[in-house]
């Protein structure tokens, strides 16, 4: 380690003003304090002391996202070795030939063999996130002589886990481009967007592509194969319908459905979730009101359920495990930057995505799923509501000081 | 009265006038930077909006539609060719009406409007809720419905786009986007979130 150290203090100077690489210091600065802990402080008062700053607050986010990430090597694995081996064919591609080269088949029993494939499946969706959008981050830290935000290293994976297994890597690299430009570096970067950019790049290629990103056909990574997910199933035919395709609660909770990469398993992403809250980076007020808002507006709908809209009469611990709710609620919509910043503004922006999610799940025929579109729905109002809460605030307050 | 609770409800979110027909974009656009004047504006343009549908409709249907001079005895007159400047005209008129009004009664919001309120007279999105009304055929009722739900709907995207531009003032925005061209690209994302209401049929 110290020789690393060592290395980056002996470039250093090339770096400065003056340098022989100036203009490629916040390529320098990202690679020593990813590494490192920097070792400026703060220079004027107030000075608060705690040990967690946005590089520590983002590893967390990535560690809590660990669960998911295995899960979706998984089950995305899984669900591609199920249907190579009810149709009775092998894979064609790369990923076959490595697979068979290696050993390891395709069998969906043997454990190591899916998530050996659900790798070869998530890591090029990853690894181009990470190149076209870092690429993005340090071109503009670069002309624009700011740092490079390690908030990007939770944007690219949250953008890959939201993906279907076999998105074309061209459409990966336009999104994550789209969401990094036009969804945060136009407004100065991290902490100054006003829309999630990941959900941004992902809704962007939602609108531009829907082939590739809904319906039947996408979310099993083999060719020719079509399996609807537990939503597109109950938007169609209703709890009648899922229950036909054999899914049981307990398997959706545990995520054994096709869907986009990371959402699939309640359970991962629960696990995920208890390490946020504990470590309090997540807002529990917001996972809280998303939790009150679908569970009001589902009851609210059984009671309206009739036949002609089958979802409405979907009960509330259902759409908590299908589609991106426990995915979107747990990660997306605590993103500090977006949501609001006030309390009170918490609960009521969290209530709102609930509330929003469910009425598209049942009442928009053109969407299956609501969460991302709801979130960003949301996102837009956060200002507004956190500008009420403060405003209602002052007029307590002043009426509490001329009662006084 | 359920189609009429519909109707208002797709007048404010499925069909906003601002961010799905992008109508009334020079007053959305220029009067955004705060969220006072943006609610101050949002309300006259309900108002104006709520008394010009209704109006314009009534004018339409007992003078202007073919064979809606029955009453006065002239069945084969069709004045539908003068729609375009008689609607202008009454807009005209009503907004003049609330200008007056708002500087005898509300002198705050007729000084932070300024030129603008004469503007609403030329506002897209008011012309545009009444030959929406006349294509689509709606009957008193439903003008005026649809009159409040549109006005509604604009008011409540303009204060958004107020809040979010107040937000973004601590923003690091690059030189050449600032000003209009960052308020273009944030009605924009805008729309994208109200995408979430497009397919509804209610």
């Amino acid at each position: 380690m110290s020789g690393i150290r060592r290395y980056l203090d002996s470039i250093e100077p090339q770096f400065h003003k003056g340098g022989r690489f100036e203009k490629y210091y916040a390529v320098y600065e990202m690679v020593d304090t990813f590494l490192y802990s920097p070792p400026n402080t703060t220079r004027t008062a107030p000075h608060v002391r705690d040990g967690i700053d946005l590089k520590r607050m983002m590893s967390y986010v990535v560690v809590a996202l660990i669960p998911c990430i295995l899960w979706s090597w998984f089950n995305s694995g899984y669900q591609a070795n199920l249907a190579l081996s009810e149709l009775g064919v092998a894979r064609e591609d790369w990923r076959g030939a490595l697979l068979s080269v290696l050993g390891i088949g395709f069998n969906p029993g043997n454990f190591f063999a899916n998530m050996v494939h659900g790798f070869l499946l998530f890591l090029p969706i990853y690894l181009v996130t990470l190149i076209a959008g870092g690429l993005w981050e340090v071109i503009f830290a670069t002309v624009r002589n700011h740092e490079v935000n390690e908030g990007f290293l939770v944007t690219s994976m949250l953008f890959t886990l939201t993906l279907p297994p076999e998105m074309p890597l061209w459409m990966v690299a336009l999104g994550i481009s789209f969401g990094v430009v036009i969804g945060k570096e136009v407004f100065g970067g991290t902490g100054k967007n006003f829309l999630n950019p990941a959900l941004t790049g992902r809704a962007f290629l939602y609108f531009a592509y829907p082939a590739e990103i809904s319906g039947d056909q996408v979310w099993i990574a083999v060719d020719g194969i079509s399996h609807a997910t537990p939503l597109g199933l109950g938007e169609v035919g209703g709890m009648a319908g899922i229950a036909e395709s054999g899914l049981t609660w307990w398997q959706a909770f545990f995520g054994l459905m096709p869907g986009s990469l990371g959402e699939t398993s309640t359970f991962a992403i629960m696990l995920g979730a208890a390490f946020l809250l504990y470590t309090r980076i997540a807002s529990w007020r917001i996972m809280l009101g998303v939790v009150l808002g679908v569970l009001g507006t589902s009851l609210l709908f059984n009671m309206l359920a009739s036949d002609t809209r089958p979802m409405m009469a979907m009960p509330f611990h259902w759409h908590f495990v299908v589609g991106g709710l426990a995915f979107g609620t747990v990660f997306m919509a605590t993103d500090p930057v977006s949501a609001s910043m006030t309390n009170a503004g918490r609960l009521v922006f969290g209530i709102l995505i609930g509330f929003m999610t469910v009425l598209i799940r049942c009442i928009n025929p053109a969407f299956p799923e609501g969460i991302m579109l709801a979130i960003l729905f949301s996102n837009l109002f956060a200002p507004l509501i956190d500008h009420v809460v403060i405003q209602l605030n002052i007029r307590r307050r002043e009426r509490r000081h001329v009662s006084v | 009265m359920e189609a009429l609770i519909n109707l208002f409800i797709s007048a404010i979110f499925v069909e906003n006038l601002a961010l799905s027909f992008f109508l009334g974009m020079c007053t959305f656009l220029a009067i955004s930077k705060q969220i006072g004047p943006a609610f101050g504006l949002g309300v006259a343009v309900v108002a104006v909006q709520a008394l010009t549908v209704p109006i314009n409709h009534l004018l339409y249907d007992f003078v202007l539609r073919d064979g809606a001079l029955a009453w006065a005895g002239l069945p084969e007159v069709n004045l539908s060719f003068l729609g375009l400047i008689s609607y202008i005209g009454i807009i005209a008129a009503l907004v003049q009406i609330l200008e007056m009004f708002l500087d005898k009664y509300v002198p705050a919001l007729y000084n932070a409007l300024g030129i603008y309120m004469p503007l609403i007279t030329v506002n897209c999105a008011i012309l545009g809720g009444t030959l929406f009304m006349v294509e689509r055929d709606y009957n008193f009722a439903e003008s005026v419905t649809y009159g409040i739900g549109s006005g509604v709907g604009w008011a409540l995207a303009i204060t958004l786009l107020a809040a979010i531009r107040e937000k973004l003032k601590y923003s690091d925005i690059p030189a050449g986007l600032q000003g209009l061209g960052i308020t273009f690209i944030s009605a924009g994302l805008m729309s994208l979130g109200f995408m979430s209401f497009s397919g509804i049929q209610l």
